[in-house]
């Protein structure tokens, strides 16, 4: 389908994109790139009046290094993180993660900021960040605030961010030793949202893990911090029983809602056969 | 109510375009009823299928996820532009012997995102070209023949390139 109409503005600069978006409200949508927001505009889910385009306003992409953070911009493409030698480094886990999302072409295109605002739980971004305990920068006319990924995800497509404000980075904790890392989802077609996925970290030292952090990815509402189930990983070796244990944990930790393929109780079924694998191949 | 209009100018196949467009106007219908370059198909008009695939700033994008005036200033090539520059020539021919297209609807999106791959991942193997191809739908050849078209055009090039 064809989308309602709407006037169109490239904004040339931060403050020019905000002070549009205080002006218009409601009745104005942030394009960055356009992934999600066409399709639904395209279903005429969504008809605003004005789309406020910041793909050219200069900063906002490219990702650097701080002494404390790796640093992601708003406008950074899922491409531009899977080949990133910088992300490969300091956040492996973003690396493994990208080809899973949507197709080459749609990659080209789509930037984590977009991901990260339209918070869709069963997005790969989202979920990898709340493992990380990656914070989002996020911009105001009235000033610029830092809000952690882990409080960010409010509720289904809901946020910490008001209209009038703006993603601009990302930033990742940078660790002295990073990680180990691995990213693992079940779909139905290769690019198509994941049934259920899992964002692992952990080190390993003489088989006993530690630093362990596990978000999900569609277990619920929102991207999931898998809390019990780190907990019962925390300082073991991964044995059959530890396993067993943090496979239960997640009873608690996860809360999916069916979808017209699979039920609740599948959806919990795969996200414990998927943490089992994914220790297993942290562990390798 | 007049609609809201906005001029743009572009680069398309090679050649400077001025235009007046709408701006709910997607590229692909540009390129296609403004421009009558109806080489690129449109199919599903949410991203899904890949036969609006076309090239902006020699990345592959989707044609029915980007509007027209988001690609002013760009430089956007369709497959007619790559048809006349002989660039996927050798492509086209495998795709031709291999029998890998129908009806032909998928073949100019599949054409320009094989591309890609071609110019990106020379070593590709069998997977990675399945998995290239994955955001293109074919509803009649069942893809065999169309990655064996891209395997045959990724071993040949290898092959003049260890040659030259
Ligand atoms: C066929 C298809 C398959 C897909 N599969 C997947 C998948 O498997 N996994 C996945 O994660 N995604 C998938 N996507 C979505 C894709 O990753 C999008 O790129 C992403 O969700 C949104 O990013 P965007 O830059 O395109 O944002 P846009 O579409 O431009 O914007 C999305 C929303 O976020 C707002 N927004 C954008 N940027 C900002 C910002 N910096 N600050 C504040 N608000 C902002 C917009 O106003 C809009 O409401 C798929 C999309 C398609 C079409
Ligand atoms: S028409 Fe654009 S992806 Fe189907
Ligand atoms: S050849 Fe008919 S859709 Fe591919």
């Amino acid at each position: 389908m064809k989308p309602s109409p709407f006037d169109y503005v490239r904004a040339t600069n931060l403050t020019e994109a905000l002070a549009l978006l205080e002006r218009h409200g409601e009745q104005a949508q942030i394009l960055a790139g356009g992934q999600t927001l066409i399709a639904t505009l395209n279903m005429r889910l969504s008809a605003p009046d004005w789309l406020i385009d910041i793909t050219r306003i200069p900063g906002l992409s490219g990702i650097t290094l701080t002494e404390t953070h790796l640093v992601i911009g708003a406008l950074t493409t899922h491409r531009e993180i899977e080949r990133s030698a910088l992300v490969a480094q300091y956040a492996p886990l973003l690396g493994q993660a990208a080809p899973h999302i949507a197709h080459a072409a749609i990659r080209n295109s789509g930037t984590i900021g977009g991901s990260i605002a339209f918070a869709d739980p069963a997005a790969e971004w989202p979920a990898c960040c709340v493992a990380l305990d990656a914070r989002f920068v996020i911009q105001a006319l009235s000033g610029e605030r830092r809000v952690s990924a882990r409080t960010f995800f409010r509720g289904l497509y809901d946020t910490d961010r008001a209209a009038h404000e703006i993603i601009t980075a990302i930033e990742i904790p940078r660790e002295r030793a990073p990680r180990r890392s691995v990213f693992m989802e079940l779909a139905r077609r290769h690019g198509d949202y994941a049934i259920v996925g899992v964002a692992l970290l952990g080190r390993v030292d003489q088989g006993r893990l530690s630093d362990v952090a596990i978000g999900y990815v569609g277990a619920g509402a929102t991207p999931l911090l898998a809390q019990g189930a780190m907990a019962a990983l925390e300082g073991q070796a991964a044995d059959a029983d530890v396993l067993a244990r943090a496979k239960a944990a997640l009873a608690q930790d996860l809360d999916p809602s069916g979808d017209l393929y699979n039920s609740p109780a599948t959806k919990r079924h795969l996200a414990a056969v998927l943490l089992e694998r994914a220790v297993k191949q942290l562990l390798a | 109510m007049t609609l809201p209009e906005a001029e743009i100018t572009l680069t398309v196949n090679g050649r400077s375009v001025r235009r007046r467009v709408e701006p709910r106007q997607h590229l692909i219908d540009f390129l296609r009823e403004g421009l009558d370059l109806t080489g690129s198909h449109v199919g599903c008009e949410h991203g899904v299928c890949g036969a609006c695939t076309v090239r902006v700033d020699g990345r592959i994008v989707r044609g029915c996820l980007m509007l027209a005036v988001q690609a002013a200033g760009c430089s956007v090539e369709t497959i007619e532009g790559v048809s006349e520059s002989g660039e996927l020539a050798d492509l086209q021919s495998a795709f031709h012997q291999r029998n890998a297209l129908q009806c032909g609807y998928c073949t100019p999106g599949m054409l320009l995102c094989a591309a890609e791959l071609l110019e990106t991942t020379p070593n590709a193997t069998r997977a990675q070209i399945r998995e290239h191809i994955s955001g293109n739908y074919c509803r009649c050849t069942g893809y065999q023949a169309i990655v064996d078209a891209i395997e045959t055009t990724l071993t040949a090039r290898r092959a003049g390139r260890t040659a030259d």
